[in-house]
């Protein structure tokens, strides 16, 4: 099990060092830093072996969070136990930075004391900790209080406490998605997915048990009865359903439940939290194709036209959309021309950025450049790197749709149509690129 | 002002200010004074000094101020113990407050202050807070025992503890459970014996299931984890457990994935329902992708985890290719394994698109990772046919942009193609040679080095380019040193009128001024041949080289095996062991569980069992199986272009010329179909062949085993068919990679039993195919005593090792068509036999007539001279003829409606009397 961890600032000086075994001496820190932090080379490997001790290490920011080991451990594990930890101060305290570090330093002793007991990892949920980990020093608890702090750290449903009132019930549900897209010069689409995550807000009294439904493929199979295939379907029922390749869900999701009935059922944490996430592959619709032209002119001069269309429905409107063309190093000048929005050469990040504000479905737009460059005997060629974009529109393109989410609360008297309920699609880029 | 002001304390004299300050009335003072302390103590000062005032400040209601105390004693207690005794009233006080954080709070801290006089006051507050009526009290307690264990293991054994953690197991809280799981997993890896203390049984692993369902994430790791550790009685135990976890595989924590993940693989191997096999792997496969769109830390341990996953079970993510292409932003630890494991799927379905990507990459900037993509390509060539010709051309392109480390990696891997592909892209050698003065480094100097000399009569200047290299040799890498060597005797064979000074050169540097043992040895080899049998030399040095395999750099199955049952931990991300990294416990090695029914594993291992004692030591073999090779009475080696010819030079040769045999070690892939029929024929006339179907053949019975055998089974038996013996054998290929390549050869035994023919197995042999081989075997090899009598030495060489074994030849088989006696001189030969040659035994639970003995035993050779009844007995005289011409005398009585037979036997030599009864045995229960 985790033997130690310890965080570093950029400058590998330690800002929290917590030791949880026998086996981990302070010269464990002082490796790290060594071989790691200070290491003439580029990190190759987020685990690094010295002298028969592992370390594992997170970097966010100028932030280093490492953990420690001299066993087998789960090493999955200590890498989504070390991005808890970074969550879960970020709830306590905002950005992961020196000073932030430094000013919580006290706190975050407390929250590695209780969160890792000799190495394994407890109740990590940020949530419920902050109900007993307060930095208010004492707190007069009643025996009723500190029974329930301990039964909701250690219970079954650790994510949610009793006794939770509000005087109106209502909920958000924000289903985002990330459009990843590698395409070849030509058009092809080398590989694409969508990775989605279902946000829900909630605002519900009492310990209400949800029902989730989503024109997820098998499921509406299971409704429709077998013997009919997609395209049928879409055509009888006339509802598009969404083919699932895979999804994740929140821990209060019951999984056995979802694996024989395939029916998403849960009592929801308070407040903000990921449902679902889910991946799809199948019958994406990429918002936008950027169509690239690259001639280089000699060896100090290149022209680069860029196409962008887009490609969803003429009443909706794309936003924040930013092409980015990289640009060869060696550059000198770059002359713009863009029909539409604002093209700037950033020479800081060798690219061309093109902002566009709005763009509806269905249009199509250009940019063209011409490249200076300066005369390099540098054997080394340009690597072109690809030309990426990022967007947002206000649909899915994976094709998900929420159906219904229905709320139960037996013992308080609401009933699920007085809850108030807001659904919300957005269809960000992931990787969106296209190679030129 | 904020604590980050605490960091930056650096005054003279501050110890002595930090004392008064903790000493002082002030409840906020105090607080902000070991505030200080902990800040100074996390930089790596020594604030040990202040241990006594830090002490006095933890009795305390400030659970703020208490917590930070704890701290600092977990770090000092054990360079302070004698003062951390003070503390121990306040831990046993604070044990029995009411509050249960505080409670849980002072048996964690307790814990971990490793002072053996504050363990003993632990025992009895540990004790109570186990059964503490509140859940957060238990589930620290439950990890208390394994801290305690950790310090005095007998301590812990002696208190009864282990029950008490065992009885958590059946707790209501999920979270007691998996911290008491965890506890118990810890223990039991860390005893001493390697025997787990307490085992699981299937209630225990009952409750467990119930517990996943509801603790936390971290929990259901546990679980998961210490699943894996059990081994499920049966089929359907298996199963079901497997069906109760799948549902983890749509967990948000890739810990819980990889986790279950690990679990349903070790169990796989237990099923035989290929239906239930195939929908579980299916349901595998899109977790693990998923996982590839987690932080790029987590990408990191799936993709190692994957790299397993695929190799062991290679039809999980074979329709994946596209989620391993890189993207430009991964870091560079996921591009490169993801390149790995592109390499590892790629197919001829899918080779189109993984060249076009390999080609992308080559252009990136890191040279490891272009390097590796160059090296890709290559692979991609040996390993689906279709595409050489578009990766060769590839490649060269990439020679063309004169990137030093492209070339160098570029021509590394075209050897390996020249290797796989013979005679077809030679075309290309003379753009290769362009690039001599650029190779640096040892591998690409070697390898071009070996091209030239392989190809020597193709290149005109081969003797020049040798020439330059041979100016520095002394400073060349051994690698290279050996490779120069090998190409310069190549081409001297090739070209011998012009290269003789270059190559009585190249001798003088490598035996006369080189001090590396094996450059030395094999300029002498090379020295000797080529003076005492320049046509020899020529058959060992310029031997037709075996291909190489297709998939390169595949663990070893039995390592992979072992990996397997340690997916998502430290060790699948290393690709080790984990004694390769882990200090001091023993610890058992996992195994996967054996595959199939108990019954028949069992009996399978009984067979193997009884052989062990007759299995010689390798080097004695070695050494037999060498000097069987030089003797020139061989007959089988009559044809060099032959199978068996060709394993003679290899075995040589694999010894001499080791750089030759690199990726694969068989000899006879390409060996011509024997003449008149293989063995197969004969097997198919042995069974259609009517007289002769009443002969016995033993069932066959497991000579090697996979483990022994580097992946490869053989089983097999003997059996005399149409006046001929052969040597009939299941190969079964339990490896990774497919096998080619095989020869076998005997060492010298009691009848000089010998091939008759190369051995014929259809080459290759892909991973889990069996197949049959029957060798058709003689017995005019050289003859020395074995014991037992029947005992013979195997070897069998495949494109993997070579494997040796022993078997017992049925003696039988040695019973010749013309062993009848003429009554008359069975009488005298009878007589004429000393008494002491006479060996009785006897025969129980037998249950035939004298007339089906008689017919039995003719169906076997041996013949039944004269029958007599005395007193009611029916007595049997047989003769038989073994092959080295020894006669046996047989006289067998069968009392009327008895089961046990009297056998007595009569012959010159009679050593051979037990075999012969052995024979009886076995003739007459077949």
């Amino acid at each position: 099990m985790i033997g130690g961890l310890f965080i570093y600032n950029h400058k590998g000086e330690v800002l929290i060092s917590r030791v949880y075994r026998d086996d981990i001496g302070r010269n464990a820190v002082d490796a790290f830093r060594v071989n790691v932090i200070h290491a003439r080379q580029q990190v190759r490997s987020p685990v690094t072996n010295i002298a028969r001790t592992s370390f594992f290490h997170v970097k966010r920011a100028n932030i280093w969070v490492a953990a420690v080991t001299k066993q087998n451990v789960n090493a999955a594990m200590v890498f989504e136990f070390l991005l808890k930890i970074i969550d879960c101060m970020q709830s306590y305290f905002g950005k992961i930075s020196e000073e932030n570090v430094k000013n919580n330093f006290v706190l975050i002793y407390e929250l590695l004391d209780e969160i890792l007991d000799f190495g394994y990892p407890q109740n990590t949920d940020s949530g419920v900790l902050k109900t007993f980990i307060t930095q208010q020093g004492v707190k007069s608890q009643t025996k009723e209080e500190q029974a329930q702090i301990t039964s909701q750290v250690t219970g079954q449903i650790g994510w949610r406490r009793e006794g939770i009132k509000y005087r109106r019930n209502e909920l958000f549900l924000d289903v985002l998605e990330f459009c990843n897209l590698l395409m070849s010069p030509q058009g092809q689409v080398l590989s694409a997915h969508v990775a989605g995550k279902v946000v829900m807000k909630s605002f519900l009294s009492g310990m209400p048990e949800c029902k989730f439904g989503i024109n997820d493929k098998i499921v509406m199979d299971s409704k429709a009865g077998k013997g009919l295939n997609t395209d049928e379907q879409v055509r009888t029922s006339g509802k598009p359903v969404v083919v699932i390749d895979d999804c994740q869900f929140h821990q209060c999701v019951k999984l056995s439940k979802f694996e024989t009935e395939h029916s998403i059922s849960f009592i929801p944490p308070d407040g903000e939290f990921e449902l679902m996430k889910y991946r799809t592959t199948k019958d994406i619709s990429l918002p936008f194709r950027v169509i690239p032209l690259v001639r280089e002119v000699g060896r100090t001069r290149m022209e680069v036209k860029v196409v962008l269309k887009s490609n969803f429905k003429p009443s909706l409107l794309g936003q924040k959309i930013e092409c980015k063309i990289p640009t060869p190093l060696n550059t000198s000048g770059v002359q713009l021309i863009c029909m539409k929005g604002k093209a700037k050469y950033k020479a800081s990040e060798n690219a061309i950025v093109w902002k566009i504000k709005r763009m509806a479905g269905m249009k199509e737009t250009q940019l063209s450049a011409e490249i200076e460059l300066l005369e390099t005997d540098t054997k080394k060629k340009w690597t072109r790197p690809p030309i990426s974009l990022n967007f947002e529109v206000p649909f899915a393109p994976s094709g998900f749709k929420v159906r219904y989410l229905k709320v139960f609360e037996s013992k308080l008297n609401y009933s699920d149509h007085e809850v108030i309920k807001w659904v919300r699609y957005i269809g960000r880029s992931g990787l969106y690129e296209t190679r030129c | 002002m904020t604590d980050a002001k605490y960091f930056t304390t650096t005054k003279k004299g501050e110890i002595f200010e930090l004392k008064s300050e903790l000493n002082s009335d002030k409840k906020e003072k105090k607080r902000e004074a070991v505030k200080k302390v902990i800040a100074s103590m996390t930089v790596g000062k020594d604030v040990s000094a202040l241990f006594p005032d830090v002490v006095n400040c933890m009795q305390t209601d400030n659970l703020e101020l208490k917590k930070l105390v704890y701290l600092y004693l977990m770090n000092y207690a054990k360079s302070q113990p004698d003062m951390a005794i003070m503390a121990v009233n306040t831990f046993v006080k604070d044990c029995e407050d009411p509050n249960p954080l505080i409670r849980a709070l002072a048996v964690r801290t307790m814990g971990c202050i490793r002072v053996d006089k504050i363990t003993e006051y632990l025992c009895e507050p540990l004790r109570k807070c186990l059964k503490d009526e509140d859940p957060y009290v238990r589930k620290t307690a439950a990890v208390c025992v394994a801290k305690l264990y950790d310090i005095n293991a007998q301590l812990v054994e002696d208190q009864g503890f282990l029950e008490q953690l065992k009885d958590l197991l059946s707790d209501s809280n999920p979270m007691v459970v998996a911290n008491a799981v965890a506890a118990l997993s810890e223990i039991n890896d860390s005893s001493p014996s390697g025997v787990p203390l307490v085992e699981m049984n299937a209630p225990t692993i009952n409750k467990l299931l119930t517990a996943l369902n509801e603790c936390t994430e971290w929990g259901q790791i546990f679980i998961l984890d210490s699943l894996s550790n059990y081994n499920p009685k049966d089929e359907r135990e298996a199963q079901s457990i497997c069906e109760r976890i799948t549902p983890r595989l749509a967990h948000a924590n890739a810990a819980v994935v990889l986790s279950a993940v690990k679990v349903l693989m070790k169990y796989m191997e237990m099923i035989n329902d290929t239906e239930f096999v195939t929908v579980l792997t299916r349901k595998l496969a899109p977790p693990l992708v998923t996982l590839l769109s987690s932080e790029p830390e987590v990408q990191y341990v799936a993709l190692r985890n994957i790299n397993l996953i695929v190799q062991k079970r290679p039809d999980i993510l074979k329709h994946e290719m596209k989620v391993f292409f890189v993207k430009y932003n991964d870091p560079i630890y996921v591009k490169l394994e993801k390149l790995d494991i592109m390499i590892r799927l790629a197919s001829q379905a899918n080779i189109a698109q993984v060249l076009s990507e390999l080609k992308e990459y080559a252009t990136e900037v890191d040279v490891d990772f272009v390097r590796k993509a160059v090296r890709a390509i290559g692979r991609c060539a040996i390993k689906v046919e279709q595409s050489a010709e578009r990766c060769v051309a590839t490649l060269l392109d990439l020679i063309q942009t004169k990137v030093n480390y492209v070339v160098q990696e570029a021509i590394v891997v075209i050897k390996d193609i020249f290797r796989k592909y013979p005679n077809k892209y030679e075309s290309i050698i003379s753009t290769l040679c362009e690039n001599l003065d650029t190779l640096d480094e040892p591998e690409a100097r070697a390898s071009m080095i070996w091209i030239i000399g392989e190809y020597a009569e193709r290149i005109d200047n081969a003797d020049e380019l040798l020439e330059s290299f041979l100016e520095g040799f002394a400073d060349e890498n051994s690698q290279v040193q050996l490779q120069l060597l090998t190409a310069i005797v190549k081409l001297f064979l090739k070209r011998p009128a012009d290269t003789q000074e270059l190559v009585q050169q190249v001798l003088s540097l490598a035996t006369q001024d080189s001090d590396n043992p094996d450059l030395r040895d094999r300029g002498y080899i090379y020295w000797r041949l080529l003076s005492t049998d320049p046509a020899a030399a020529k058959e060992v040095v310029l031997a037709e080289k075996p291909l190489i395999s297709e998939e390169t750099d595949l663990l070893e199955p039995t390592l992979l095996d072992e990996l397997i049952c340690h997916i998502a931990s430290l060790a699948s991300v290393y690709h080790k062991p984990p004694s390769a990294f882990v200090e001091g416990r023993a610890g058992l090695r996992k195994a996967l569980p054996a595959r199939g029914e108990g019954g028949v594993a069992s009996s399978s291992v009984e067979t193997t069992s009884a052989h062990p004692s007759v299995i010689p030591s390798h080097d004695t073999l070695i050494g037999d199986l060498l000097s069987m090779d030089l003797n020139p009475v061989v007959q089988t080696a009559a044809q060099p272009a032959s199978g068996f010819g060709g394993g003679h030079v290899d075995l040589l040769g694999g010894g001499l010329d080791a750089l030759l045999d690199v990726g694969g070690g068989g000899g006879m892939s390409q060996a011509a179909p024997p003449p008149g029929g293989g063995g197969l024929l004969g097997d198919i006339f042995g069974l259609g062949g009517g007289d002769q179907s009443g002969a016995t053949v033993m069932p066959k019975v497991l000579w090697l085993p996979a483990v022994k055998g580097k992946g490869l089974e053989i089983s097999g038996t003997f059996s005399r068919r149409n006046g001929q013996i052969y040597m009939d054998m299941t190969f079964t290929n339990r490896a990774m990679q497919t096998m080619s390549g095989f020869a076998v050869q005997f060492n010298k035994n009691s009848f000089g039993l010998l091939p008759a023919q190369p051995l014929q197995v259809p080459a290759p042999l892909t991973p889990n195919q069996s197949c049959e081989a029957s060798l058709p075997l003689n017995t005019t090899g050289p003859v020395q005593k074995m014991d037992p009598l029947n005992n013979l030495q195997v070897a069998v060489k495949n494109n993997v090792d070579v494997l040796y074994y022993a078997c017992l030849v049925p003696m039988h088989v040695y019973f010749v068509e013309d062993g009848q006696m003429d009554k008359r001189v069975f009488l005298q030969t009878w007589k004429d036999i000393p008494t002491q040659n006479e060996v009785q035994y006897t025969l129980t639970n037998m249950s035939h007539s004298s007339d089906s003995v008689v017919q039995k035993m003719q169906q076997n050779n041996v013949f039944t001279i004269a029958k007599r009844n005395v007193e009611g007995q029916d007595m049997l005289y047989q003769s038989l003829k073994l092959t080295n011409g020894v006669w046996v005398l047989v006289e067998i009585k069968i009392p009327p409606g008895g089961s046990v037979y009297t056998l007595s036997i009569k012959s010159v030599t009679v050593d051979v009397a037990a075999g012969v009864y052995q024979a009886y045995e076995n003739i007459l229960r077949s």
